[in-house]
């Protein structure tokens, strides 16, 4: 009998040899006579031991990691593909423990079936979601939605069953729903990984929202940094469009769903909804003014929903398990779970889905096992470059949204990346301006002109240049970004530079005032 | 050998876009994908069919990062200059890469603001191609390796 291999086709184990190990492990059984079945799955999301080759055997699915090519040769004459014992194995995959204590809801799939065959995604519990859906009313899918809890995952936690009621009500001939993938925020990577792992759960959630609110057109803006998820997505939408999941009368229900994948073109700002849609419409990506909002005039002026990849993908597991099992999850008014991203200076990275209220800390040294360096960790930027630097104080704060607000912080769309003792936390604050220096649509002049005399002042502070005016200044621009932005990118940009002066004062070449207490 | 003139090569891409709703960032990329620059020669061209002014179309090459108007190195390399990247050293990866980079014309080094690879950092992409924790040393592997290629 044929044996099932499993080599991850995910962006992050293809950048650390998956190629060369899938080819090797062909190869080899071949030249040994042993039949394999090899299956590109999705990353199980423990990084830091990609490649990580699974074999299928009676007991349940054994993992060896991280594999080289050099490696395969050696497994195989530990008879790996029998789950023989080999230094490189970590035991049954589901028993690790890093995976273990997750609750991955969103992310079932993500690593265990294979992402283009759609049997495979129907055999573990796809397309519940969706052939629930088609036997509700409009009304009450997106009643379900909004009793689950379910909070924007893109960044700014807007409650989804709200805005797609809006749309809902809207009255249009032409409405559209648009994901946004454009996954710009550094220290993050969910989209991608479910979008390489399980295109079918956002093709199904993108589906859901279409029966939900009336719209017939759909489009995935993915940011042109992923080539692999573009073209995972693209496959995708090939086969459930064959197979009657999109394009008219899905599922002989006379419902009309069209999909289609945009490219973007390296824009940060591109994120932001409105920058979204103005890119898709063939234009610059400059904000517009709100509102109009897009639930409301969106998408060559029809009214569209808007959401994040994590947010859609969400919604099928609402449809088939229904909303009090997702909401369930979580905390306060934070409900189900949020895929974090663990990344930076960590010796265990990768993507753990938790309920909402677990602390850094935990996720630190629980998960990540402490800084890939060895060395103390010193700060945490949680929810992308506009998110905030937390200092150890911070750390055993439950992860909620509320809970980070108290904190002058953001989860964002959940990425925490990890710095050592090593880390200037000036040159960071400074960065944090270049960035939106860069990456500013221009529309407005506290960001456009604040970002580069922000970089200007934080170049003079470091260099020791009249320091005590030039921090007061820094703090005052900072003011004027928070305060006269249109959008978050000038808006939040003081987050970073305002939380790295307050708790590491000693960066900026100023006594510790104390605030810190370890 | 390239039996289409560029001029055709942009007509006909051209044609198969156009009549998309949004159609300008689609035919911008499928020019890009083909002739590895937008060159500034077909502005004319497309304009004239999305019936757009000459300066919106260059308004909007411009503003995104990704489109080029000038013929690239034979290899692109990106190297991820974010925050996960900076912890784990991609500053002294930048410096070194620059460094080697000069006076090569076989490749030019390019910031690029996350991969998505940020839990095993530093990245980079040399043309379609990822890698991870990337040191100063595999980075000379690497280049050296796209260098007998070429
Ligand atoms: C500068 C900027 C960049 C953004 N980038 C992203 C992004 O890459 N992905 C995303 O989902 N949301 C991003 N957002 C948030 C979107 O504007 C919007 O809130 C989100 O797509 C709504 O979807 P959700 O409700 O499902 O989160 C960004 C916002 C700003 C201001
Ligand atoms: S804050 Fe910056 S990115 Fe946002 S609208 Fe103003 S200039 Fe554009
Ligand atoms: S921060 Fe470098 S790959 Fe994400």
């Amino acid at each position: 009998m044929s044996v099932k291999i499993f080599v991850p086709g995910d962006s992050a184990a293809l950048a650390l040899g998956a190629d060369d190990v899938a080819q090797r492990i062909s190869a080899e059984a071949a030249r040994r006579n042993i039949s394999i079945t090899l299956v590109r799955n999705g990353s199980r999301g423990m990084l830091w031991l990609e490649p990580l080759v699974e074999v299928q055997t009676e007991q349940g699915r054994i993992a060896y990691g991280p594999v080289t090519a050099d490696d395969v040769a050696s497994l195989f004459d530990a008879d790996f593909q029998q789950g023989g014992a080999h230094e490189l194995s970590q035991g049954l995959t589901e028993e690790m423990a890093y995976l273990k204590r997750q609750e991955r809801l969103t992310f079932a799939r993500v690593g265990i079936t294979d992402p283009l065959s759609i049997d495979d995604y129907i055999e573990h519990e796809g397309y519940k979601g969706l052939r629930q859906a088609l036997t509700l009313a409009a009304a009450a899918i997106v009643q379900q939605v909004t009793e689950s809890g379910l909070r924007g995952r893109g960044g700014a936690a807007f409650p989804t069953g709200i805005k797609w009621q809006t749309v809902l009500k809207a009255d249009a001939a032409q409405k559209y729903i648009v994901c946004n993938a454009d996954e710009g925020d550094s220290g993050t990577f969910a989209d991608r990984m479910l979008m390489e792992g399980d295109p079918f759960v956002l093709i199904e959630g993108m589906t859901i929202a279409a029966l939900a609110v009336g719209a017939t057109q759909g489009y995935i803006y993915v940011r042109s940094e992923y080539p692999h998820a573009i073209a995972v997505l693209n496959k995708a939408i090939v086969v459930a469009r064959a197979a009657n999941y999109l394009g008219s009368d899905i599922l002989g229900s006379a419902k009309t769903f069209e999909l289609e994948v945009r490219k973007a073109a390296g824009a940060y700002v591109c994120g932001e909804e409105t920058a979204m849609l103005e890119s898709l419409e063939g234009r610059r990506g400059i904000v517009r003014a709100k509102p109009p909002l897009p639930a409301i005039e969106g998408l060559f002026g029809k009214p569209t929903v808007i959401n994040n990849v994590i947010s859609l993908a969400s919604v099928p597991i609402i449809m088939s398990h229904g909303a009090a099992f997702y909401k369930d999850y979580g905390m306060g008014r934070s409900r189900g779970t949020l895929p974090f991203q663990l990344a930076g200076n960590i010796k265990q990275g990768g993507l753990i889905e938790k309920a909402f209220g677990v602390t850094l800390r935990e996720m630190m040294y629980d998960f990540g096992g402490g800084a890939a360096s060895g060395r103390a960790i010193k700060a945490v930027q949680v929810g992308g470059p506009l998110g905030a630097y937390l200092p150890e104080a911070q750390w055993d704060t439950p992860m909620d949204y509320e809970a980070y607000t108290a904190l002058w912080a953001v989860l964002g769309h959940g990425g925490i990346v990890v710095h050592d003792d090593t880390a200037d936390m000036a040159k960071l604050a400074r960065y944090a301006m270049k960035f939106c220096a860069i990456e500013s649509c221009g529309k407005c002049t506290p960001c456009r002109i604040g970002a580069v005399r922000g970089v200007e002042v934080l170049d003079k502070v470091i260099a020791n240049q009249d320091r005590p005016a030039q921090l007061t200044l820094l703090t005052d621009l900072c003011d004027t970004m928070l305060n006269g932005s249109m959008c978050a990118m000038g808006g939040m940009t003081p987050y970073p530079v305002l939380s790295a002066l307050k708790h590491f004062p000693q960066d900026f070449g100023l006594a510790n005032t104390g605030v810190q207490h370890a | 050998m390239n039996p289409t003139c560029p001029s055709e090569q942009v007509a006909s891409i051209i044609a198969t876009h156009q009549d998309r709703p949004g159609a300008l960032l689609p035919i911008l990329h499928a020019i890009q994908d083909a002739m590895g620059f937008i060159p500034p020669d077909s502005i004319n061209e497309i304009a004239g069919a999305l019936n757009l002014s000459r300066a919106e179309v260059h308004g909007v090459i411009t503003f995104y990062h990704y489109f080029q108007t000038t013929p690239p190195a034979r290899h692109q390399i990106q190297i991820c200059c974010a925050e996960a990247c900076q912890s784990m050293g991609s500053e002294r990866l930048m410096q070194h890469a620059e460094a080697a980079a000069s006076g090569s014309t076989n490749y030019a080094v390019h910031p690029v603001y996350c991969l998505g690879l940020c839990a095993t950092s530093p990245a980079m992409m040399i043309d379609d191609q990822l890698h991870a924790r990337v040191t100063p040393d595999k980075f000379d592997r690497l280049i050296n390796k796209i260098g007998s290629e070429s």
